[in-house]
């Protein structure tokens, strides 16, 4: 099977043409040419995105689109699943991260993921933000519990939490274990963090709280989001990429994608005509 | 549909079910739309009956079970409970003019035939009684029928004593005289009873004391003696001497002979000292019989009973409610604390519950290992496919073969090969007579976890199966490696559902006994598998087990009449420790569910 067969729109859109590619300074990722196949399904093709460094790059497409999976190509944590064969390179700070002799735990410390349902460990609270902490050899007690409160203020947990430390994390609403994770993924000091549906459980006042916490994260981390709510797109990223079955068809500023699209796709489907 | 809307066709109608049969009957032809069923059906449907009766069915089938365990706990207990209970001692007078004292054991209707020929046939035969009468010593048997018609007077003498004793079992009879040394220290029946007990104290605790001075100190010196003995031989061996010889000490080294002798000056030195004690222990001994009940029996004959070898002098008869509440207490209290006697029919079974205990636990300790990396391997690292399907049906049906194959692996296996190339290696001194190469609770411990493992497994499984693939992926994600988060997350996260597959486990353990008995399990055992001389734990030493003590007193037993009561109330003990084990663990489980909450993931 060929790309051209399922693009919908015939060409390998986004990828080669640099109108359809904000210039970006300095990018901490670049995604080149990458595809994936699960066993013979082709998931996705020929992508090339480069990540700006402390900026919120959100991934917006229809289900099945393979913008999950190609997040999960960051801190190769599709690696796990049988029968994944990857083609093409992603550089991290230009290092290939598909380089046989990278270490891979360094390579996922170094970037975090908060994932679509909220998967906090069934350990107490404190112990969850620790817990990557500890995987990197920290057992002082006082070092412990000064990340942990930072990291817990950095995900604006604190104050709801501080005096039921000891409890257990699977006692928290839904929202507070979403902040959990994130304060989790923040406590071991990555440089990206991926954001996969963060809040396609939660409510909207969970949720605003989350893309609030996002726009305060900005100034340490690089964010990458996985999302296909449009409206959250736009309110909180910088950058936005769309992909439409396994292709990138438009990838640019968001305020320009928003309302000026230059695909007709990505305007249908910005515009909710289908999707 | 039919043609005529007001007259419907009848071979149709029959085809019609309920509601639409009715509206046509009513006159609405068939083309009209049919108008919605009501839900008034005024009766139920077949399906729900049908449902109904599903659930009585089901009711039906749990509270046969509850009522069948409900009923086995009901005999245990009150058979078991009631052994230590004392019954009143009864004196016969029959018409023969013989008398007997005893305890009514058991009460059946005669059966017709046995009847007096001369009774007017209708009149119901009566009853016959089986009695304890004890003194087994003086009439050499301890049970005996007495037929309800020959009884000519019954009654129940105040001053009728029960002895229990070390030896012969119960006596009874009526006290006449306290003696010491020949003479006569006190006569009649009420002054020796009176006398008797302080003296009965005084003798308890010197029984004690020499029991502790023949378990103490002479045990140690025995102990250390064949110790000695095994040094020598070790050192001759490993001057490539034959061990247990006395020749070829001139080809010793000046060293070797310098240990020998220092062992043998040693070994002297105890033994002068064993000799002083088995000396005193002879002194204490006779002391202990000085003293001497003379007792008569129903039946007039006379009997001397040393009060040293009495354990607890009753009269049953005078005693009230609160009185035989204390005897029950201690009656029960010397059943859980007490070594066996006579052959395991009287005392206590206290090395068997130790037995049984220890076993367990050493079972654990090899099971929950073994099986939960065996299980983190299926789960977590091996490739699933046919393969691992494979092992894992091998391994369900490992839990199918018959236990008694495991002990005969256990013996072939650990026994024979383990444990005799450890005796080779490590005890070679001792050998011919084996050490670890004979069954003992280490050998009985692993070959229950060969036969636990299963459970284990398939319970570890499928705890670690229920921790989600999301949670594992946040540990990955935050730079753990697969062993990390394996360690750190998941196994504390099934560590519930692992714990369920030990509580299944140790309570198989606990009750089985087939396989033991090739591996290790003995009918009495000279001492438990821990004790004061080091290294403290004996794990090669035989040992007790309260199943196999069911099987022995129940079955194996020269007085199996006698003894049927300590059947009920060893199995109602062995109940009752696997139920406390299981609490233990359940509580175990409990606490680590609250702590992780895993089972909510």
């Amino acid at each position: 099977m060929t790309s051209t067969e399922t693009a919908p729109s015939g060409a390998p859109a986004a990828n080669r043409d640099p109108a359809l590619q904000p210039r970006i300074e300095d990018p901490i990722l670049e995604i080149r040419d990458l595809s994936l196949w699960y066993g013979e399904k082709r998931a996705l093709h020929d992508i090339s995105i480069e990540i700006p460094k402390k900026q919120i790059t959100a991934f917006i497409g229809p289900s099945g689109c393979g913008k999950s999976t190609l997040l999960r190509c960051i801190n190769r944590l599709n690696d796990l699943i049988d029968n994944v064969r990857i083609e093409g390179d992603i550089e991290f700070e230009d290092e290939s991260i598909y380089d046989p002799r990278i270490d891979i735990n360094l390579l996922r410390k170094r970037i975090g993921m908060v994932f679509q349902k909220s998967n906090p460990f069934p350990k107490s609270i404190y112990e969850n933000v620790a817990y990557g902490c500890r995987i990197q050899g920290i057992s002082k007690k006082s070092v412990l519990d000064d990340i942990v409160e930072k990291s817990l203020h950095g995900a604006a947990l604190w104050d709801e939490v501080k005096d039921r430390l000891g409890d257990s994390a699977l006692d928290l609403s839904g929202g507070q274990q979403q902040r959990l994770c994130i304060a989790r993924a923040i406590a071991v000091e990555p440089e990206v963090i991926l954001l996969d549906e963060p809040c396609s459980a939660l409510d909207p006042i969970a949720t605003a709280r989350i893309e609030e916490l996002m726009q305060g994260l900005k100034e340490e981390y690089t964010q990458v989001i996985v999302t296909h709510n449009m409206q959250q797109a736009s309110r909180v990223s910088d950058y936005t990429a769309f992909l439409y079955l396994g292709e990138l068809i438009e990838y640019g500023d968001t305020d320009k994608l928003f309302i000026n699209p230059i695909k007709k796709q990505t305007e249908d489907y910005i515009t909710g005509r289908f999707g | 549909m039919s043609d005529s809307p007001s007259t419907p066709a009848p071979l149709r109608q029959d085809r019609l079910s309920g509601a639409a049969a009715t509206a046509e009957a009513r006159g609405r032809g068939p083309t009209e739309p049919r108008p919605p069923r009501s839900l008034l059906t005024g009766g139920l449907r077949r399906s729900e009956v049908f449902g109904r009766s599903m659930t009585f069915l089901c009711g039906g089938a749990l509270a046969l079970n509850l009522l069948l365990v409900a009923g086995i706990m009901g005999l245990l207990a009150v058979h078991g409970f009631g052994y230590f209970w004392q019954k009143p001692l009864v004196l016969v007078e029959l018409r023969d003019g013989s008398r007997q004292l005893g305890e009514v054991w058991e009460t059946e209707p005669m059966p017709a035939a046995d009847a007096e020929p001369g009774a007017a046939a209708p009149v119901s035969p009566g009853e016959r009684f089986r009695i304890k009468v004890g003194n087994r010593d003086v009439e050499g048997k301890d049970f005996l029928w007495v037929d309800g018609p020959q009884i000519a007077a019954r009654s129940r003498p105040a001053d009728a004593v029960l002895l229990e004793r070390l030896e012969w079992g119960n006596f009874y009879g009526f006290a006449r005289e306290l003696r010491k040394d020949g003479r006569a220290l006190v006569s009649g029946s009420g002054p020796a009873w009176r006398a008797l007990q302080p003296l009965l104290e005084q003798k308890r605790e010197e029984r004690e004391a020499v029991e502790d001075l023949e378990n103490g100190e002479i045990a140690d010196i025995s102990y250390t003696l064949d110790q000695l003995r095994l040094k020598k031989r070790a050192v001759r061996l490993d001057a490539g001497l034959d061990p247990g010889g006395s020749d070829g000490d001139e080809r010793l080294g000046s060293e070797a002979r310098r240990r020998l002798d220092a062992i043998d000056r040693r070994a002297a030195a105890l033994d002068e000292r064993y000799q002083a004690l088995a000396g005193e222990l002879r002194t204490r001994r006779q002391a202990l019989l000085a003293e001497t009940l003379v007792l008569e029996t129903a039946g007039g004959r006379t009997r001397e009973v040393p009060v040293g070898e009495i354990v607890r002098a009753i009269r049953p008869n005078a005693l009230g409610v609160v009185g035989k509440a204390g005897l029950y207490l201690s009656r029960a209290w010397e059943f859980v604390s007490a070594d066996p006697r006579e052959s395991n029919t009287e005392g206590g079974i206290f090395p068997a519950i130790f037995g049984t205990v220890m076993m367990v636990f050493l079972m654990s300790f090899a099971v929950a290992p073994l099986g939960v990396l065996a299980a983190l391997y299926l789960r977590e690292y091996a490739r699933q496919g046919p393969m691992v399907r494979a092992v894992r049906i091998a391994v369900n049906n490992l839990a199918g073969v018959p236990s008694i194959v495991f002990g005969v692996f256990g013996l072939g296996f650990f026994v024979y090969i383990v444990g005799g190339t450890i005796d080779r290696l490590f005890y070679p001194e001792a050998l011919p007579t084996p050490t670890y190469g004979t069954g003992g609770i280490l050998w009985a411990a692993l070959t229950l976890a060969l036969l636990t493992v299963p459970v284990v497994i398939v319970a570890a499984e499928e705890g670690l199966a229920s921790v989600p693939r999301i949670v594992r992926e946040g540990s990955l994600a935050l730079g753990a490696t697969k062993f990390e988060t394996l360690w750190r997350v998941v196994v504390p996260a099934a560590a519930p559902g692992i714990l369920t597959g030990m509580i299944l486990a140790m309570a198989r353990a606990a009750g089985e006994v087939a396989p033991l008995m090739i591996v290790g399990m003995v009918k009495l055992a000279p001492s438990l598998p821990i004790d004061g001389h080091f290294p403290f734990v004996h794990p090669e030493r035989k040992f007790m087990h309260l199943g196999f003590h069911i099987y022995d007193v129940g079955f194996q037993s020269p007085n199996v009449e006698a003894t049927k009561p300590l059947v009920f109330a060893t199995a109602l003990l062995l109940i009752a420790i696997v139920t406390l084990m299981n609490l233990v663990a359940i509580g175990l489980r409990n606490h680590l569910r609250r702590k992780y909450a895993g089972a909510r993931v």
